[in-house]
């Protein structure tokens, strides 16, 4: 082993790509520096003086309604005197959990279901996507709102919630996550049917088999580690549809429910006090900034990875 | 023979769908009458339940929403009983067929023109920013393309409204009336749209430039712009026509939002209110409508793909 070894692996090649691709690098810092963000300000306003901790409070009433951006407020503060700032930050908390869980429903039903109907083939294959057609022409509004009503009132009738509200927010938002992504996998099956279709024919795989792996090794050792880079891209791309998605519930009213607040609940806040005479600008121009950034970076990433692994089409 | 074929296969497929949106429905807590003025007695509200059968098991329901049940009446004749798919239970003087047929034309002309509005803006930007790849133009007008696909419309359009019709009094606020009270609601539906259209559009043209029958083109002499406007067009255009199917299902069928936001008296707002009011006939016949379009107009664009396609033979 004298001579370093030039091969690199497809995830090194993928990688090299996207350092190359600016925006796409732009937005991981960007996404980053959120992070960063969302999980030290709870931790700034423990540490700091009580007064600062008071003054910026998501849920803390003061008289100072609509303020407009100073030096206090950064981001100006809302009808009830509460400092938007804060109360982005701790939206985005919401926003991005929803998107990401969200995803990640979808990820696990669309990739399962789309592996076994993609290497099952045959009847069941047909079954499954038969399925997915409904589901497809089923308005998916309908969908949810059915769901996230039958689910939250089911569970409601356990008395074990009944008795803690934070339960019930807690509720509200894994209904919000088990709702957005089961509307949101079958883009997903239907694409990684589409590979595992074209994988399972190839010669690597023929080789496992001839081998005696059986189907679940095949799958796992071969198939779902070669769709990575298409799941992934995937992945990002769908982790902003959901945060809209779940914005156009909250504008609704069917999404996070006060005290909590997602971005999406704060722009549709923002919304409702337009009015001709006074134009509180700050109260959309911030959510709806930040909302609007975390979405072109999210956008920005999922097409970094999609050109980094090399993904063609989606079917 | 294989579009006759997948017509017929469009019947079982509506009959799935309207029984899962049947079940769907019935499954969700809470009746229609939930939410009326008076609660009055028990015995009220099971004469209602009787007068709209709603306590008949869900099979017979189910068959009655196609008219496909008979009863024996006081004389011992049997009788056919009416189907019950137009009856709403909120708006109890009109049936269902005579609100869509109000609002439906409403929300498909402000479709069918947010369509055009979409394809006018989508498809020569993304055509432009990919002849100037790698330019500043591309760069723009890419980032612009992004930017209007992350910006949810319930902010779009009351920046729109701010701006046109608040601060420079050039178009109307809102309602439904005259031909300047459709520029806003176009634009502000249409704007997504536009994006995602343009982004289709540019990463078809990059992927039709790339193909053998371009570069033969290009080797035989052929001038840049002759080029592009008529092979690597036809091309790329195939993303963007079959997006358009379930994009147009999504137009014609109205928006929640635009039409919440600008008081349109269009369709959208019911396909909304039907669920959340547990209105059931109204929310089946919605998604049949619905999947009605949305299977048609694949249909339609599966056959103008042949059209455009020389390559695509369906067997």
């Amino acid at each position: 082993m004298s001579e370093p070894s030039r091969h690199i692996s497809p995830g090194q090649r993928a990688r090299q790509r996207f350092k190359k691709n600016r925006p796409a690098v732009c937005a991981a810092w960007f996404l980053g520096f959120l992070l960063l963000a969302l999980i030290a300000w709870p931790v700034i306003l423990k540490i700091s003086g009580a007064a600062f901790a008071q003054a910026h409070d998501p849920d803390q009433l003061s008289d100072a309604q609509f303020s407009p951006p100073s030096a206090q407020h950064w981001f100006g503060t809302d009808l009830h005197g509460r400092d938007l700032f804060s109360r982005v930050l701790f939206g985005a908390q919401i926003s991005l959990l929803v998107g990401v869980v969200g995803a990640g429903v979808s990820l696990v039903i669309g990739v399962l279901w789309g592996a076994v109907a993609g290497y099952v083939g045959g009847r069941v294959d047909a079954i499954l996507m038969r399925i997915v057609d409904v589901l497809y022409s089923l308005p998916s509004v309908i969908f949810v709102i059915v769901l996230i009503t039958t689910l939250g009132e089911l569970l409601k009738q356990s008395h074990f919630i009944r008795n803690s509200p934070a339960l019930q927010g807690g509720l509200r938002v894994t209904l919000l996550f088990v709702g957005l992504g089961a509307v949101s996998w079958l883009t997903m099956a239907r694409i990684v049917r589409g590979q595992v279709l074209s994988l399972r024919t190839r010669a690597f795989v023929e080789a496992s088999r001839a081998l005696g792996g059986g189907p679940v090794r095949i799958l796992a050792r071969h198939i779902i580690p070669n769709i990575f880079g298409v799941v992934i891209t995937y992945l990002a791309l769908t982790m902003p549809a959901i945060i809209l998605y779940e914005s156009f519930l909250s504008y609704l009213g069917l999404g996070v429910q006060a005290p909590m607040a997602s971005w999406g609940t704060l722009i549709s806040d923002g919304v409702a006090n337009i009015n001709p005479i006074r134009i509180y600008w700050w109260l959309i121009a911030f959510p709806g900034g930040v909302l609007v950034a975390t979405l072109l970076a999210l956008n920005f990433l999922g097409d970094g990875l999609r050109d980094a692994w090399d993904v063609k089409g989606r079917n | 023979m294989y579009f006759i074929r997948r017509l017929l296969f469009a019947v079982p497929l509506l009959l799935v769908i309207s029984a899962l949106a049947f079940a769907l429905v019935h499954l969700a807590p809470g009746g229609p009458f939930d939410r009326e003025r008076a609660p009055a007695s028990p015995e009220i509200e099971r004469n209602l339940q009787a007068a709209y059968h709603l306590d008949e098991p869900l099979w017979k329901q189910y068959l009655r929403y196609f008219g496909l049940v008979w009863q024996m009446d006081a004389d011992g004749h049997w009788r056919h009983a009416p189907a019950s798919f137009d009856v709403s239970y909120k708006y109890r003087n009109q049936r269902v067929s005579d609100i869509i047929a109000q609002a439906l034309p409403v929300s498909m002309t402000l479709g069918a023109l947010a369509f055009g509005f979409a394809m006018g803006i989508g498809l020569p930007l993304g055509f432009f920013t990919a002849a100037r790849r790698g330019h500043w133009e591309d760069y723009a007008g890419s980032f612009l393309a992004v930017l209007v696909v992350c910006v949810p419309a319930f902010v779009v359009a009351p920046l729109l409204i701010l701006v046109f019709a608040i601060k420079w009094n050039l178009l109307p606020v809102a309602l439904w009336e005259s031909p300047m009270h459709v520029i806003l609601p176009v634009v502000a539906l249409g704007l997504f749209f536009a994006g995602k259209v343009a982004r289709l559009m540019r990463e078809g043209m990059l992927n039709a430039m790339q193909t053998e029958f371009v570069t033969a083109a290009r080797a035989k002499g052929m001038g840049e712009n002759a080029l592009l406007l008529k092979h690597a067009v036809r091309m790329a255009v195939l993303p963007v026509v079959s997006f358009s199917g379930p994009m147009l299902a999504d137009l014609l069928t109205g928006s929640f939002v635009i039409e919440n936001i600008f008081q349109i008296p269009g369709i959208g707002v019911f396909f909304i209110n039907s669920s959340l009011n547990a209105d059931y006939m109204m929310t089946v016949d919605l998604a049949l409508l619905y999947a009605v379009l949305l299977i048609g107009l694949n249909l339609v664009v599966d056959f103008a793909y042949t059209l455009l396609d020389p390559r695509v033979k369906y067997e």
